[in-house]
């Protein structure tokens, strides 16, 4: 053994394994590095815009210096909010009968499958298909429609965090609620789902944190809209939807504007994710 | 059940609200999949005018002509599949190599922070993206790495032509760091799901670390691996505002990767708004449907690939 040592073989290995570890060290930074060049550039260029009239102030004319998001911050916080209205009953719902009810039967298994398919349908043609079944038949854009079209993307998230955290719960926890008498449903909605609900919550908040950045399904849904306005049947702002508008455009102020909104943008999105990862870490089942 | 002299009592008010319970439930469960459905009829018969008109065909002409009223998808179903193929070949390996990373050599403490700032990637939104794109990646490319490219490869058609700093190139950058969180948390997943005794083994015969990840560990995820590369896929193929920022707008197959083109989704996002006639937005619904089937189906390989690994029998090959 002592002679194979020293053969040009074992080096050549040794060498080989000492690049291939090398390219994937070279690989993660890479991959970190990347994070930090497109933070690092929304931070740096966001800073300079961030001021209280980008907080405060509507959107001036085009080509006009000066204005703010307002009217986008306010649209992008009640759309979020109706989006969770319309997806959060229905995705906790169809948790529990996957968790609870269907389980491993055959209807379950194919719910389960299409909410995953679902997570993978593009954004813009969940606006396409939003706006064929409400912006066509109310006959205008509304942030009504937006918030739909958030639903959507928001849904299959939520059902399958949902399942996850239930099917974590011990089947002790609900015999012990059963053998006392109590409803299935009842256990169900008041021991099993709080015995979970940090995980749930979890779920919940990164579906918002993505709902939230999201841009091409409010294009001709939500539409944006210049103005202040508060009236979810009527066309609404909203800050991915505006940073857009404002990115394309000729005007620098704009540009410097788009970055600032980014900024605010990345931080609300990033705040939303750390509170779902911390929220995460205290789930019974989770860690 | 049946103890003589007990008769069967009436339905009991708490029975009856289990039971309307668990239909509920059922029902909502049902919805998720009754939306799938919905998605695929509406935008099918959204299409239906232009397909109508066209046919088949609407799919393999390259004509793009609004005030004609000729429509075709070539072009775009061309630079959605470029853009996403250049995508997973930047893309694919520095995932993969940053997922065995994380699950074979990185210590223990160093895991966690790692793992978690690959999957900030995927938490930027995509118009963030699209800005850090247009106003910081397009220069750059523009001014350095295309020219170089194109001086070291101007031989071959792909690298020629005046640079743009939009294009196709562009897109398929961008989209590159749009897949890696997707599939780096994917394979890395899988490539954990691998028992230990087959690494152990590996090690036990004397193989380098590199060795054992290669001979013993990438082989027995590879199903996996693949799903999670598809997934990155189908992500590449359906995002749209990242692309639409840099791919620079102009439906036409270009020869070289420098040269702008257009995806599905970035036209569908562009113009919708502004189409002119009932027949452009048809036809925009029926780009919109291809684009839902293909992701479709890219999807639905994927997720049975990855399914196969954590459910199944794992390495049993």
């Amino acid at each position: 053994m002592d002679g194979y040592r020293l053969t040009g073989h074992y080096r050549r290995r040794k060498v080989e394994n000492f690049l291939a570890q090398g390219l994937m060290v070279l690989a993660a930074v890479l991959s970190v590095g990347v994070l930090f060049a497109v933070l690092g550039f929304v931070f740096v260029q966001g800073v300079s815009g961030l001021d209280l009239n980008l907080l405060t102030q509507t959107p001036r004319p085009p080509g006009e210096p000066g204005g703010g998001m307002a009217n986008a911050i306010a649209g992008t916080v009640i759309l979020v909010t109706l989006a969770c209205v319309f997806s959060l009953p229905v995705g906790i719902g169809a948790g529990i009968y996957l968790a609870e009810y269907g389980r491993s039967g055959g209807l379950a298994q194919l719910i389960r499958f299409m909410a995953d398919v679902l997570t993978g349908v593009p954004s813009i043609v969940v606006g396409l298909f939003v706006y064929a079944v409400l912006v066509l038949p109310l006959g205008h854009f509304s942030g009504l429609a937006g918030s739909f079209a958030l639903g959507v993307i928001m849904l299959p998230t939520v059902v399958r965090a949902t399942e996850e955290m239930l099917r974590q719960v011990p089947d002790a926890i609900r015999e012990a609620g059963l053998a006392l008498g109590l409803e299935r449903w009842k256990v169900t909605l008041r021991i099993v789902l709080p015995t979970a609900f940090n995980g749930v919550l979890t779920g919940i908040l990164l579906a918002v944190a993505r709902a939230a950045g999201e841009t091409a399904p409010l294009l001709f849904t939500a539409f944006g809209n210049r103005f202040w306005n508060l009236d979810p049947t009527q066309p609404m702002a909203a800050l991915p939807l505006q940073i857009f508008v404002y990115a394309i455009s000729p005007y620098d102020d704009w540009h410097r504007q788009a970055w600032a909104g980014a900024l605010l943008l990345v931080a609300l999105v990033l705040a939303v994710s750390l509170v779902a990862r911390l929220a995460g870490r205290n789930t019974p089942a989770g860690s | 059940m049946a103890v003589p002299g007990i008769t069967r009592r009436p339905i009991t008010k708490s029975q009856l609200a289990d039971g309307l319970f668990g239909l509920l439930v059922g029902l909502l469960g049902l919805g998720v999949l009754g939306l799938a459905v919905a998605i695929g009829i509406n935008l099918a018969s959204g299409a239906g005018p232009a397909l109508g008109r066209f046919g088949p065909v609407f799919f393999s002409r390259s004509v793009w002509d609004p005030v004609r009223e000729e429509f075709g998808a070539l072009p775009f179903i061309y630079g959605t599949l470029a853009t996403s193929f250049l995508a997973l070949l930047l893309g694919a390996p520095v995932a993969l190599a940053t997922a065995v990373f994380l699950a074979e050599l990185a210590p223990r403490w160093l895991r966690g922070p790692v793992s978690y700032l690959v999957e900030l990637l995927a938490a930027i939104p995509s118009v963030v993206y699209g800005l850090w794109g247009l106003f910081v990646l397009a220069p750059l490319l523009r001014a350095a790495i295309e020219p170089a490219l194109g001086g070291w490869l101007g031989s071959v058609p792909l690298f020629q032509g005046p640079f743009y700093g939009v294009g196709i190139f562009t897109g398929g950058i961008i989209l590159a760091i749009m897949v890696i969180p997707t599939i780096a948390a994917v394979s890395r997943d899988v490539i954990r799901a691998v028992p230990a005794d087959q690494r152990e083994a590996m090690l036990a015969l004397g193989a380098t670390r590199w060795e054992t990840i290669r001979l013993a560990v990438l082989p027995a995820a590879r199903s996996g691996i693949i799903g999670a590369v598809l997934l990155g896929l189908g992500r590449a193929l359906g995002e749209t505002m990242a692309v639409t920022m840099v791919i620079g707008n102009r439906p036409e197959i270009p020869a070289s990767i420098f040269a702008p083109g257009y995806t599905m989704a970035a036209v569908i996002a562009n113009e919708f708004t502004e189409a002119t006639s009932d027949l452009h937005l048809s036809a925009l619904f029926g780009i919109g449907l291809g684009l839902f089937l293909l992701t479709l189906l890219v999807n639905i390989l994927a997720r049975l690939l990855v399914w196969r690994v954590a459910w199944g029998p794992v390495g049993g090959e």
